[in-house]
């Protein structure tokens, strides 16, 4: 139950979108884009998030796109995860959304969401991430194009009223050879303790981390050495571990001394996978 | 009916149309008992507005007469019986979904529930029952 | 009849499947207020000051109320817990003040714009923490509270019950012993997290009758407490309690019924509502204990267990409540199944800054058992012999003397060697203890044994009430709340199959309604069918002395003649010749209109005999009416390079004394299962330093789910109890006994490590291992 009400806006199109956010924000109604809900409605109801309005992106053609041309993907923001992993127009992708919370969660949980969500692990950024995609974010001054590896700094730094619209993979990517690894405290459900998506783009393995510290990220040192082919597996594994330059999670998942020891066999896992 | 926008489709359901056959366990996505079906699929009714419900087809546990109640009964799916209309709401779904769902798709649809009592097995036995049971005309 | 050992399907199954089942929140008729709790965001804390204003100016809030010496103490054992924390907070979750509005999502509201300011107070994490010098004592006044049942506090400390158990002599006992394992034990607090989150609503009449509707196990338990705390009549004091949604010893203690009632009270008696959301479930609520052990077994070079000394510290949380006789059960069965001459133990009850606890399906046994039957496989290994041969070799039996020094019988005490022979079979336990898959996984069995009694109330009753209906069909009342176990449905095979009548003919009541329901002291410690069942065949032999008396005034007969069986009444040796019921059960009309007899209504109850408080000094008594034995087994697949592991198979073969039920008996041994691996593989409270709870949701906190679970094998072993109905022992928590003990023995096993520590987590191998990178 959330304790405080809201207006609800239900727009048909990306412009639509826009204004109503301008105009809310305008009104002093501290608007939010609204797209699986998931998180606005579970931290409403622990007063975590406050809105005035929520803006339904649902409804909005662009974020419900999927779909190719001759280049690239096109993945609209408010595609649920299952869509995505049914369709599977992007193998990686699937593999790792299929992982995050349940198959109902995910009926609701869309990827646009994901990635802009509070919650830090935004496991669906990872195989972004690890494409070089861009993003198409729209706001008051129009649509932008963006990198996803300039923008998402921790999280995506849309500025306020930017709606995240779709989210543009090369088609190449596609096809490369690819692992997802979750590994969770215990079993086979909850929060990652690490997850891993890696992918091999000609000989080099891209590699990006979620849970090891409090944001998704592309690890550049890991794939420096890891692509290290004069050195050993374990060799190229040690450093790194050792080039790593993010706060380890300490929390209840796993001690961050724990996920230093499955990131290690993870990477090992990683190697094997795709090869030196 | 009214009903605020921030109301979740759950106490909607239970508060003002009084179908309380579907529970509220968590209200935060993670237990399944308040799952309903909208357009056929499952969906945790503690995660979605009433008023994104509007337009679209909900089932939910009262409104369902299908095979995969009868076998719950017949395999002891359940004991207490809390988290039985989300489970079978959320199975039935499953079988009208997947043709021959294997091993690893049932188990990725039904772990979205949380069943206490039973050990799981009896509820696999229910499900199982039923997608090897002759379609219906 | 053979109604007895049938899968007669649960008489409530059809409203379950539906959505037609209705627990306590779901009761939408009638308009209600609602409460809502503030709860303590600190472990340990002294209240500065509460400032409600802003909430009180909120429109629809119609009362805020806050902690108060006016309140009385509550307790079972030791009444040390007010309903709203006063001067102090003593445990995260714990209620503070309560906020009573029109709507729920007002008093939720206004709950938030209260302040409560707080200075923080040095938090105790675990019983060790709380028996050092310089702990501070939770409770300076524990030795000034009223006690309502049994407790030995101890003065100027964090004690608040200790229980001794002294047999045989320990000294002889370690001199006759050639070989010894010591080892320490410790897990933290957990939850019961029934899917179906606390509930109550109350309601005080202008004519002061309160009627109470509670997620319980024990409605008869809420209507007494409620008379004491409150100086109620008890009388006046009507419960209800619908279906409910799981409990597993969860909704054995009162506390949100109280909370109902103040509020309630604050509103000139309006019907308020309260409904745990899931985060007050796992956190304001009793939860399930923490334990930290010693033990230390010494036996012979031959396996002959010759001493066995233990020391349990309870990890009972801020308030004793029925952690007191969660300990005290622990200490009665302080070692496993077998015949041990000389045993010591100490079970404390120690008070911490953590949710209090209360019991939890096994009742403090799997909890010591993980202790002991860790140790028991320590010391097997030592001296070479197979576990199970080891304690088989040890096995109590009939004859044999029990901890507290009752000497057993074969009604008293299931058979435990069959037990662990059908194990073996059922686990292959001769192809070896550990099968390699490939070069990094291996399978690997690990076993324990366990036992129960029931350490209830030595007064503990159940009554039954039957009635017919016009057509001879009968209505059964018990005090029993249907909680999921399927004891009512099982009551009705009783009935049936002493009545020889169809159990489609039995109706029965599944609320109670504590003013037209007989009372069954508490739904809890796997009592309900022996106690209830005792209570149904006495109840049938009245009734069948009524149908006899009716009859045999109309057959002209005595009553001795005559026999009730399908629905009629008739000569035994003439059968032909009788009546059907349905003309004898609502008075019997003669052709010429006199009538003679009228509705029959039939009573029995049952009463637990020769119950004994223990002795303080030495334990001895006779605290429960049987035990129950069984061996349990899991079977792991294990990573030798992540340290991960899947459960692969489960397996549990109890002494059931006869099945009454076989499906409802598998399904409460599954469930029991799932419950106990669910506890030792994953499930504890992480606190921090100030004694929060970092998990409190079930994303965090996380039961076990589909697809997590092994492959369960149950059988049982059937020894006829003479003293119970049709010869069944109770079932609903012996799954869950050896569960914990066993995993941790397989894991053992398969690590190379011991390992001691609960939850059994590959985070907890790999500390264990060393923590190497
Ligand atoms: C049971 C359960 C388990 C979970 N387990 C995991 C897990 O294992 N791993 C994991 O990563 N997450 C997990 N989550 C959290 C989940 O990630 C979030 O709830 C979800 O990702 C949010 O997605 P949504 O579509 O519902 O977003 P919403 O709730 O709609 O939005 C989230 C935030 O993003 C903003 N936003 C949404 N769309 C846009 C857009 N297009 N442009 C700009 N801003 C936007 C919203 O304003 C809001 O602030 C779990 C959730 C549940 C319920
Ligand atoms: S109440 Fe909706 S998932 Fe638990
Ligand atoms: S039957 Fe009780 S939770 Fe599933």
């Amino acid at each position: 139950m959330i304790p405080y009400d809201f207006e609800y806006y239900n727009p048909s199109s990306v412009e639509e979108a826009v204004q109503l956010f301008q105009t809310l924000h305008h009104d002093g109604k501290e608007p939010m884009y609204f797209s699986g809900g998931t998180e606005i409605i579970t931290f409403g109801r622990l007063n975590m998030v406050r809105a005035g309005a929520v803006i339904d992106i649902k409804n909005i053609p662009e974020c419900r796109a999927l779909e190719f041309n001759q280049e690239s993907l096109f993945i609209g923001a408010a595609n649920a995860l299952t869509t995505i992993e049914e369709r599977n127009p992007f193998p990686l992708l699937s593999q790792t959304v299929s992982e995050i919370a349940d198959r109902t969660a995910r009926n609701k949980i869309t990827v646009g969401g994901n990635i802009c969500g509070t919650i830090f692990y935004r496991e669906a950024v990872l195989p972004f991430l690890l494409t070089d995609s861009l993003v198409l974010v729209a706001g008051h001054r129009g649509l932008r194009s963006v990198p996803i590896n300039e923008i998402f700094q921790e999280q995506l730094l849309l500025e306020s009223g930017e709606l995240l619209v779709q989210m543009v993979t090369n088609r190449a990517y596609l096809e490369q050879p690819f692992v997802s690894i979750k590994r969770r405290r215990q079993w086979d459900t909850g929060y990652p303790l690490i997850t891993v998506a890696a992918l091999k783009v000609g000989q080099e393995i891209r590699v990006a981390i979620s849970g090891l510290t409090d944001f998704p990220f592309r690890a550049k040192q890991i794939e420096g050495a890891l692509n290290r082919r004069d050195l050993s597996d374990e060799q190229r594994i040690e450093l790194a571990l050792h080039s790593l330059d993010v706060l380890i999670l300490n929390d209840t998942e796993g001690s961050s001394q724990y996920r230093l020891f499955v990131l290690k066999n993870t990477l090992h896992d990683v190697l094997h996978e795709l090869g030196g | 009916m009214t009903f605020r926008n921030a109301d979740v489709l759950l106490d909607v359901l239970r508060y003002q149309l009084g179908l309380t056959g579907a529970k509220p366990g968590c209200l935060n996505g993670d237990c399944g008992a308040c799952t309903v079906n909208i357009d056929g699929a499952a969906q945790k009714s503690c995660l979605m507005l009433a008023v994104e419900a509007i337009g679209k087809e909900i089932l939910t546990i009262e409104g369902l007469n299908a095979p995969i109640q009868g076998v719950f009964v017949d395999q002891f799916a359940f004991q207490c019986g809390y988290c039985t209309s989300g489970f079978i709401m959320n199975a039935h779904s499953l079988i009208e979904t997947k043709k021959n769902p294997s091993d690893e798709e049932i188990t990725a649809w039904l772990e979205s529930n949380i069943c206490r009592c039973t050990g799981y097995m009896e509820i696999e036995k229910a499900v199982k029952s039923v997608i090897h049971l002759p379609k219906g005309p | 009849m053979n109604i007895i050992g049938k899968s007669v399907i649960r008489k409530e199954a059809f409203d379950k499947v539906t959505g037609r089942a209705k627990y306590t929140a779901d009761e939408l008729s009638g308009p209600s207020l609602h409460a809502r709790i503030v709860t303590s965001p600190y472990g340990h804390a002294r209240i500065l000051s509460i400032d409600d204003s802003l909430a009180r100016e909120i429109t629809g809030v119609r009362a805020i109320i806050v902690g108060s010496h006016e309140f009385p103490l509550t307790g079972e054992e030791i009444r040390d817990r007010p309903p709203l924390a006063v001067d102090k907070v003593r445990y995260y979750g714990e209620p503070v003040a309560l906020v009573v509005a029109d709507r729920y999502e007002i008093a939720k509201k206004a709950a938030e714009l209260i302040e409560v300011k707080y200075e923080l107070l040095p938090v105790i994490n675990s019983p060790t923490e709380a028996l050092k010098e310089d702990a501070p004592i939770l409770h300076p006044n524990l030795m000034s509270y009223e006690k309502i049942g049994t407790a030995y506090p101890v003065a100027h400390s964090n004690i608040s019950n200790v229980t001794k158990i002294r047999k045989g002599n320990i000294e002889n006992g370690w001199s006759q012993s050639e070989v010894s394992v010591e080892a320490t034990y410790g897990f933290s607090p957990s939850s019961h997290s029934a899917m179906e989150t606390r509930a109550a609503t109350a309601e005080i009449k202008p004519d002061g009758y309160v009627h109470i509707t509670t997620s319980s196990q024990a409605p008869f338990m809420v209507k007494r407490l409620m008379g004491i705390y409150f100086g109620i009549d008890i009388g006046k004091i009507i419960v209800e309690t619908p279906l409910v949604g799981g409990a597993y010893g969860g909704k054995a203690p009162i506390q949100w019924e109280v909370l109902a009632y103040l509020a309630s009270r604050a509103v000139g008696g309006k019907r308020v509502k309260i409904v745990y959301t899931r985060e007050e479930d796992l956190t304001t609520a009793p939860c399930h204990v923490g334990l930290e052990a010693l033990v230390k077994i010494g036996c012979t070079m031959e396996g002959v267990i010759t001493a066995a000394e233990m020391v349990y510290w309870f990890d009972g949380g801020a308030y004793s409540d029925k952690a007191i006789d969660v300990s005290r059960a622990g200490g009665v069965d302080c070692i496993g199944p077998y015949n041990i001459d000389n045993v010591w133990c100490d079970s404390l009850c120690v008070y911490t800054n953590h949710p209090y606890g209360t019991p939890f399906r096994g009742f403090g046994h799997s909890e010591v058992l993980f202790a002991f039957e860790r140790t028991m496989n320590m010391l097997a290994k030592k001296i070479g012999m197979d576990p199970l041969e080891f304690r088989k070799r040890n096995s109590i039996l009939p004859g044999h003397t029990t901890p507290t020094q009752v000497v057993l019988n074969k009604n008293t005490v299931g058979y435990l060697p069959p037990c662990i022979d059908r194990l073996k079979d059922l686990l292959d336990w001769d192809q070896g203890e550990i099968t390699e898959v490939d070069d990094r996984r291996i399978r690997v069995k690990g076993i324990a044994c366990s036992w129960k009694t029931s350490t209830i109330d030595t007064d503990a009753s159940s009554g039954v009430i039957i009635t017919f209906n016009s057509d001879g069909s009968m209505n059964l009342m018990s005090g029993v709340v249907e909680i999921g176990t399927g004891t009512k449905t099982i009551l009705a095979q009783i009935l049936a199959e002493r009545m020889k009548m169809d159990v489609e003919q039995i109706h029965v009541k599944m609320d109670v309604h504590t003013q037209t329901t007989p009372e069954h002291w508490k739904t809890v410690a796997s009592r309900g069918v022996f106690m209830a069942g005792r209570a149904v065949l006495e109840a049938a032999e009245d009734v069948i002395r009524q149908i006899k008396d009716v009859a045999a005034c109309v057959l002209r007969t005595s009553t001795e003649d005559l026999e009730v069986a399908f629905g009629r009444v008739f000569l035994k040796d003439e059968p032909e010749v009788g009546l059907m019921l349905k003309d004898v059960v609502y008075g019997y009309k003669f052709p010429n209109g006199n009538s003679i007899g009228g509705q029959i209504v039939g009573y029995g109850n049952y009463i637990l005999r020769r119950m004994t408080y223990l002795d303080p000094e030495t334990g001895a008594g006779q605290p429960g009416p049987e035990w129950t034995v069984a061996a349990h087994g899991v079977e792991v697949e294990y990573d030798k390079r992540d340290f991960t592991y899947k459960l692969v198979r489960a397996a549990t073969v109890v002494d059931i004394g006869v099945v009454l039920n076989h499906k409802a008996a598998l399904g409460q041994v599954m469930g029991a299962m799932s419950m106990g691996l669910a506890f030792a593989g994953r499930e504890t409270f992480v606190f921090d330093e100030l004694g929060r709870v970092m998990n409190p949701q079930l994303r965090t906190y996380r039961p076990i789910h589909y697809g997590e679970n092994p492959r369960y094998l149950v059988d049982f072993v059937i020894n006829p109890v003479e003293n119970a109905p049709y010869g069944s022992r109770g079932v609903g928590e012996h799954g869950l006994l050896g569960m914990p003990a066993a995993l941790a023995n397989a894991l053992s096993i398969a690590a190379g490590v011991e390992l001691n520590e609960l939850p059994l987590t590959p985070e907890l191998i790999w500390r264990t291992k060393g923590a190497e990178l």
